[in-house]
């Protein structure tokens, strides 16, 4: 491997900062679980990582790269590139962590695993960074892969209740199988551009969009990002993935694991934009996501999943936002993502804490919790309001650009759009303001205001909201425009901090606030209409993965009952004839059959030795006793090797002799603890059967032993070796030099693979052993 | 297992000189015919018998430790030892390297490696069978 750091085709600056960040995190996981093994109370402390890396990545120069070579002969490098739109996301992903860590030390103070869920969380934001940051479309993929496995252990880490490893496998499923579809993808971009970097890619500029490849290419990758980003039909594992941890939750929800897809469409963006393809798939899928998260959230009482399926609307949102090309909907793209990182982590962190003061996350049951809660109260306004787009908070700002983008939009898109809009409202209102309001409900425990270590996050989340509202100015140029202008390929020209749209946009802004306040009012009468249709249970996807999961449980039984009979013959016989079968008809299908040239034939020792191999086959058939058959085989095993021997094979006829002598005594000594009663229970018809199985394999195996010697043989490659033994590799044995030197690799392949089996032989054995 | 007086005492003796002769077959492998793969066959051949004449139990108390562990130090072993040409020497992975002017180099451990996978693994199949314990 050479290290080689040298600049990128966009970037001036190699840092060797940039891959010590998720480098950093990744180091961080065992020493993270470490720490807070020894001593709990450290886990509050890891916070500073999240937020060293957060600051770490504030500071870092736009344009700042990093490569090293990986894999030279593929192309594939391990690199990093910071731009606009991985620093927005690298940031969202250190500062949101460091609340979550923060939050996390607290909520699950005193568990006994709460280092392996802060390991885990570290791996996560490890995975997250690197997929962020990454240059190369390969290592963004490894890192894609991550955060799924790092999210199943996140999202099933309460691995005893049912529930939980039902979501955490079904979010890897999805996600995964979606992942395979991107790698598919990813190859054949790399196989269309050339290149792996995705700087390089980009600076083709939409040239790619012309290649006959990039519809297969758009496809495949939109179905990765669909299945991460949990677009309709695939959104239904996110609402499920609430088994995990509040904390965890939040995250998935606001900064990583669902805006990675996100992310890469956004990332791929520039170089796609001008294709149908992809203008069709991502708003016509982002459309219907919306929709569909909609009317889901509006018939959901449980907190946290009523904030699951907004996160859904969101992420529908923001696809079809990216499909739409037009410099406004990018910047509304991205200042939404902002917007609804931050509501979002501050509602699902405050449902954590509603959960544990108050005992339950139904919304119907939740009353009064204010008085009580008065700083919690506080800081689910401030989210609440900037997710329902009230004046003066940057969700305002973000739904007037989105009703500016949707007014010029033909169809029903400007009606969806304010009908969505409304329903968010309703989620905000429920999850944010009604718990809080009105007649106080009873709680086991008397509900109050959890340790400050769990309000910071959502209070300072809350509060950017509406810092931000009031003063777009301070992330307008440095943050917003730099990622607009990534995602879009050139800058967009459209200055945030003025007003934007006109009355027919404000009108649509207002009209989606009193409908959502409307339907917010009678809440409670609407949601019990929406949950009583089943049918969207019924013949929802959730359970139409059910139904895949258990068919294939029951379709993997029967197969496995049908070909697994038990009966060993049976199992050699298909082998053989599969093996065997399928060599000899493509052997003579291909017309290989021949016989080698005459000056092989063999001396008349070699003849003689044939005849006592031939014999011994022949008494190994015939002998009735187990004990008589082991001896005959032995005669052939050691016939052979001599054999080997007069061919001058020293070392095979060595192994051959060791390797026959071990057989024999595990043989006999099977015989000799087994109970064999019947030695022979074959009719006539099944030995008949058995001896021409025999035969076949015979015959298949010497017609291709034949057909092999039977090609000329090229002493280039022994002469080589014979030459190189000793110089190169110090050993005048050229078997020995092959096997330790020169194709050692193989060998270290060959040997894994003993063990592996050894492994698996002491398993089958030790159960064996035992009653079933 | 029958059990022969004469076998129990010499199992012991049988056990070294087997494990002796697999050593040397090992070492000898670069020049004469020998190597790892036979060298682990033999000792494994050297155990057997000592498992047939005592038992196997009595077996995996000599080895010490489970015939699998062993063949994981042979795996880990014969990997490290091609280590030394991927980070010092910036080389493909097992380019074995040598001591200027001498046949000492990383092939050595890589084929002691391979020695104690071989070893491993046949034992493992092996002394399951050999006796009651089934360990």
């Amino acid at each position: 491997m050479v290290l080689a750091i040298a600049p990128g085709p966009c970037d001036h600056r190699p840092m060797l900062a940039l891959p010590a960040i998720p480098l950093l995190a990744l180091t961080c996981v065992p020493v993270s679980a470490w720490a807070v093994r020894r001593a709990p109370r450290t886990a509050p402390w890891l916070a500073v990582l999240p937020a060293a890396l957060f600051l770490l990545v504030l500071t870092l120069p736009d344009g700042a790269g990093f490569r090293l070579a990986w894999i030279p002969s593929l192309g594939v490098e391990i690199s990093f590139h910071l731009d606009g739109l991985s620093r927005l996301f690298a940031l969202l992903i250190t500062g949101i962590g460091a609340g979550v860590y923060l939050y996390a030390a607290s909520y699950l103070a005193g568990h006994a695993q709460l280092h392996r869920f802060l390991a885990t969380l570290t791996l996560f934001m490890a995975a997250m960074l690197g997929a962020v940051l990454a240059d190369d479309l390969l290592l963004l993929f490894v890192f894609w892969e991550l955060t799924s496995l790092a999210s199943f252990l996140l999202i099933g880490f309460d691995a005893h209740r049912a529930e939980a490893r039902r979501a955490a496998q079904q979010g890897l499923m999805v996600t995964v199988a979606g992942g395979l579809a991107m790698l598919a993808g990813v190859l054949l971009l790399g196989r269309a551009a050339g290149s792996f970097s995705i700087s390089e890619i980009l600076a083709q500029g939409d040239a790619l969009a012309g290649d006959p490849l990039a519809p297969w290419i758009v496809v495949l990758i939109a179905i990765g990002c669909f299945a991460k980003s949990a677009q309709w039909p695939l959104h239904f594992w996110l609402p499920n993935a609430m088994a995990a941890p509040t904390p965890v939750s939040a995250y998935l929800h606001s900064a990583t694991m669902v805006k990675l897809g996100v992310y890469l469409l956004a990332r791929l963006n520039p170089a796609f934009q001008d294709m149908a393809l992809w203008q069709g798939l991502l708003t016509g899928a982002g459309a219907a996501t919306m929709l569909a998260g909609a009317v889901l959230a509006l018939r959901e009482r449980d907190l946290k999943r009523k904030l699951a399926w907004s996160t859904v609307v969101a992420l529908g949102t923001l696809v079809m936002l990216i499909g739409i090309q037009d410099p406004l909907a990018t910047t509304a793209a991205i200042v939404f993502l902002l917007v609804h990182a931050l509501y979002k982590a501050s509602l699902f962190l405050i449902a954590g804490i509603v959960d544990k003061k108050a005992g339950t996350r139904d919304a119907m049951q939740l009353r009064g919790l204010g008085r009580r809660m008065p700083l919690t109260a506080a800081a689910a306004l401030l989210a609440g309001l900037s997710m329902a787009g009230a004046p003066g908070f940057i969700g305002a700002l973000a739904k007037d650009l989105l009703f500016t983008v949707h007014v010029g939009l033909p169809g029903l898109l400007p009606g969806i759009a304010l009908v969505v809009n409304a329903a968010m409202v309703v989620v905000a209102g429920v999850v944010a303001a009604r718990p809080f309001m009105g007649a106080p409900m009873r709680t086991e425990q008397t509900a109050k205001d959890p340790p400050v270590a769990m309000l910071v996050a959502p209070l300072v989340l809350g509060g950017l909201g509406l810092l931000l509202g009031m003063a777009p100015q301070l992330v307008a140029a440095t943050i917003i425009e730099p990622a607009a202008a990534a995602m879009l390929g050139r800058p967009t020209g459209i200055a945030l901090a003025q007003k934007q749209g006109g009355m027919l946009v404000l009108t649509m802004s207002l009209g989606a606030l009193a409908l959502g306040l409307l339907m917010f009012l009678g809440w409670r009468r609407i949601q019990p209409t929406l949950a009583g249709q089943g049918w969207l249970d019924a013949y929802g996807p959730d359970a139409g993965y059910g139904r895949a999961m258990r068919g294939l449980a029951v379709g993997a039984t029967a197969l496995t009952r049908r070909v697994q009979g038990g009966s060993l013959r049976r199992y050699l016989a298909a082998s053989l004839v599969l093996v065997f079968g399928g060599a000899g008809l493509l052997l003579a299908a291909r017309g290989g059959l021949a016989l080698p040239a005459p000056g092989l034939w063999a001396t008349p020792a070699q003849l003689a030795l044939a005849t006592v191999i031939a014999a011994g086959a022949l008494a190994a058939c015939r002998i009735r006793a187990l004990f008589g058959q082991v001896m005959a085989a032995g005669l052939v095993g050691f016939g052979v090797g001599i054999l080997f021997l007069t061919l001058g094979a020293a070392d095979l006829a060595f192994t051959q002799f060791t390797v026959e002598i071990l057989a024999i005594v595990l043989l006999v000594a099977i015989l000799a603890r087994l109970p064999f009663h019947a030695l022979d229970a074959r009719g006539a018809g099944e030995r008949r059967r058995d001896a021409l199985l025999a035969i076949g394999v015979g015959a298949t195996a010497t017609a291709i032993l034949l057909a092999v010697l039977s090609v000329p043989f090229d002493p280039a490659i022994q002469g080589w070796m014979g030459q190189a033994a000793v110089p190169e590799a110090k050993g005048r044995n050229v078997v020995n030099v092959v096997i330790v030197d020169f194709r050692a690799l193989d060998t270290l392949g060959e040997i894994a693979v003993l063990l592996i089996a050894a492994l698996a032989a002491t398993v089958l054995l030790r159960r064996a052993g035992k009653p079933a | 297992m029958p059990d022969s007086l004469i076998l129990r005492a010499s199992a012991r003796y049988v056990l070294w000189a087997g494990l002796a002769l697999s050593v040397f077959v090992l070492l000898r492998g670069h020049n004469e015919p020998g190597g790892g793969f036979i060298g682990g066959l033999i000792g494994a051949l050297g155990f057997v018998f000592h498992a047939l004449a005592r038992g196997p139990s009595e077996t995996r108390r000599v080895l010490r430790l489970d015939p699998l562990a062993w063949g994981g130090i042979g795996l880990l072993l014969a990997t490290a030892s091609g280590l030394p040409a991927l980070l010092l020497h910036a080389e493909p992975l097992l380019t074995h390297q040598w001591i200027e002017g001498l046949p000492i180099g990383t092939a050595i451990p890589f084929d002691i490696g391979v020695y104690l996978v071989v070893l491993g693994f046949a034992l493992a199949f092996v002394l399951p069978f050999l006796g009651e314990d089934s360990a």
